[in-house]
């Protein structure tokens, strides 16, 4: 192990340390209201207990197939519908207008249509996260595929792969992939923002869980919940990665 | 013999600009005749060297492409200034670009592929990517992808412009032996006048505005007798002397 990197365990570590016992501190000192700020000691206790109790494993699972359906989703026909608006003059003036009054607004503001058309479900949750997903990739994809490098088609054209089709797979996927691939790593995150969100509306899931300890004020259990949202968000945030270094190995910054 | 390529009467303007920068310019390439075509910067030699290739429609006269299409071949091929490789496929699968949909079998690409790059000198670099090459490998790359469709013409447009002086060299004898083995036509632009005696077999002067042909002659000095540059200095003078006027 190198001198930087001795140096950066420690003060990592030491960060952490100091977070905890400010922590600590603001319970034992009284600085905010008793009985609303969890115990950092206790966090590992309840999650022990939320284990045996059979709840956070089962939250997690619900939550991962949320946020499957709507991340595949959204990401799908982001990307797609993206792709179209930048390679079709017709559907880009088409779909203009819908996509301004469209956009802004927020995805959670979808759960009132989500619950009406999906009641409590699956299903209603994996919507309202697709919509968030979607336009991060809609917006990413549009401006990859614009910013395509004419010279690619040029030379696409000039070894017979003028076509449409051949253009497609051998010039625009290829060169956009990196900002498409921008795109989708920004939805893996956005998702979950919207996941947990949705949840706490009552889907089941760690959203819910967590809604749920906070009634009863055991928010030592939030706090796992909270601390599993952040574990399993780092690995698929790493397994992305991972996916996206394959991907672009092309690329020299990568390697 | 019929030229390979001609083109008659070509007159084009840019878009947007009113005035033609080419007018009624005619010029054939007979198969396997090697023909340099220079001039100073910006008379439209990329622009010819575009239209000859089909990528580009001139605004009168017309492209005529005599040899008959051949199954698992393309007539033209074109080598770009810039290498132009595509950055996400290996050198391998760069070269393999122009194969793709023509009726050739899997074995057969293969073959091609191996064989261009091991003219090109190529053969241990096919699984880099294009990152890791250097500049005159990247040329190289590009050869070696026009060659592997067979083509009865290489178009080549200044391939050697960006490369340092001393791989510009070997990289125009590499050429020439390529041309000799195999059976292609080359329409070779190029600025640079020395490039241009030691490489053609004719030369064709472009020059004025819009371009028109203010020279064209074959090379006097045999093909043995050019490896001193001496041999070309004077029919060089010559050409220098067109491109002034």
């Amino acid at each position: 192990m190198s001198r930087e990197s001795i140096r950066r365990v420690v003060l990592g570590t030491a960060g952490l340390v100091i977070f905890l016992v400010f922590w600590k501190f603001a319970d034992v000192f009284g600085w905010v209201q008793r009985g609303t700020i969890p115990d950092p000691f206790a966090v590992p206790g309840a999650a022990v207990s939320e284990w045996k109790s059979d709840r956070l494993l089962p939250a997690i699972g619900s939550s991962l197939v949320h946020y499957f359906w709507g991340l595949s989703i959204g990401t799908v026909l982001g990307c797609l519908i993206g792709a179209a608006a930048a390679t079709s003059r017709w559907f880009d003036d088409i779909h203009r207008y819908l996509a301004r009054i469209l956009r802004p607004i927020p995805p959670l503001a979808w759960v009132v249509f989500a619950i009406a058309w999906f009641q409590v479900s699956h299903a209603g949750a994996a919507f309202v996260i697709s919509i968030g997903v979607f336009w991060v990739n809609y917006f990413a994809t549009y401006s990859a595929v614009r910013n395509v490098d004419p010279r690619y088609y040029e030379l696409a054209q000039a070894f017979g792969q003028g076509g449409y089709v051949a253009r497609s797979w051998k010039v625009t996927w290829p060169a956009s992939s990196p900002g498409i691939m921008a795109g989708i790593r920004t939805g893996v995150g956005q998702a979950w923002m919207t996941l947990i969100a949705a949840e706490l509306l009552g889907v089941p899931g760690m959203g819910q869980e967590m809604n749920s300890a906070a009634g009863v004020g055991a928010y030592e259990a939030v706090v796992v919940y909270m601390l599993a949202i952040s574990v399993v968000y780092t690995l698929s945030d790493v397994v992305f990665g991972l996916a996206e270094n394959w991907v672009l190995r092309w690329r020299p910054s990568l390697n | 013999m019929a030229p390979v390529l001609e083109l008659i009467d070509i007159a084009y303007r840019y878009p947007g600009a009113g005035k033609r920068v080419i007018d009624s310019l005619s010029l054939a390439i007979a198969p396997r005749e090697f023909v340099a075509v220079a001039g100073g910067s910006g008379v439209g030699k990329s622009t010819i060297l575009r239209i000859a290739a089909g990528l580009i429609t001139p605004h009168a006269g017309r492209v005529s492409v005599e040899v008959a299409r051949q199954s698992g071949r393309r007539r033209r091929a074109l080598v770009f200034q810039d290498g132009r490789l595509m950055p996400w496929r290996t050198v391998r699968d760069n070269v393999a670009l122009g194969l793709e949909g023509l009726e050739i079998d899997a074995a057969e690409a293969k073959s091609r592929i191996e064989g261009v790059l091991g003219i090109t000198g190529l053969t241990g670099l096919a699984d880099r990517w294009p990152y890791q090459l250097s500049g005159g490998q990247l040329q190289r790359v590009g050869i070696a992808r026009a060659l592997a469709v067979r083509p009865d013409i290489l178009l080549m447009d200044e391939p050697f412009s960006s490369v340092d002086a001393i791989t510009r060299h070997r990289l125009q004898a590499e050429l020439v032996r390529i041309w000799q083995t195999t059976a292609t036509a080359v329409m070779f632009v190029t600025h640079d006048i020395e490039e241009a005696v030691y490489l053609a077999d004719r030369v064709i002067v472009l020059g004025g505005e819009p371009a028109r042909i203010v020279m064209e002659e074959p090379v006097p000095v045999p093909r043995e007798e050019r490896g001193d540059p001496r041999s070309l200095y004077a029919f060089a003078a010559e050409v220098a002397a067109m491109l002034e006027n």
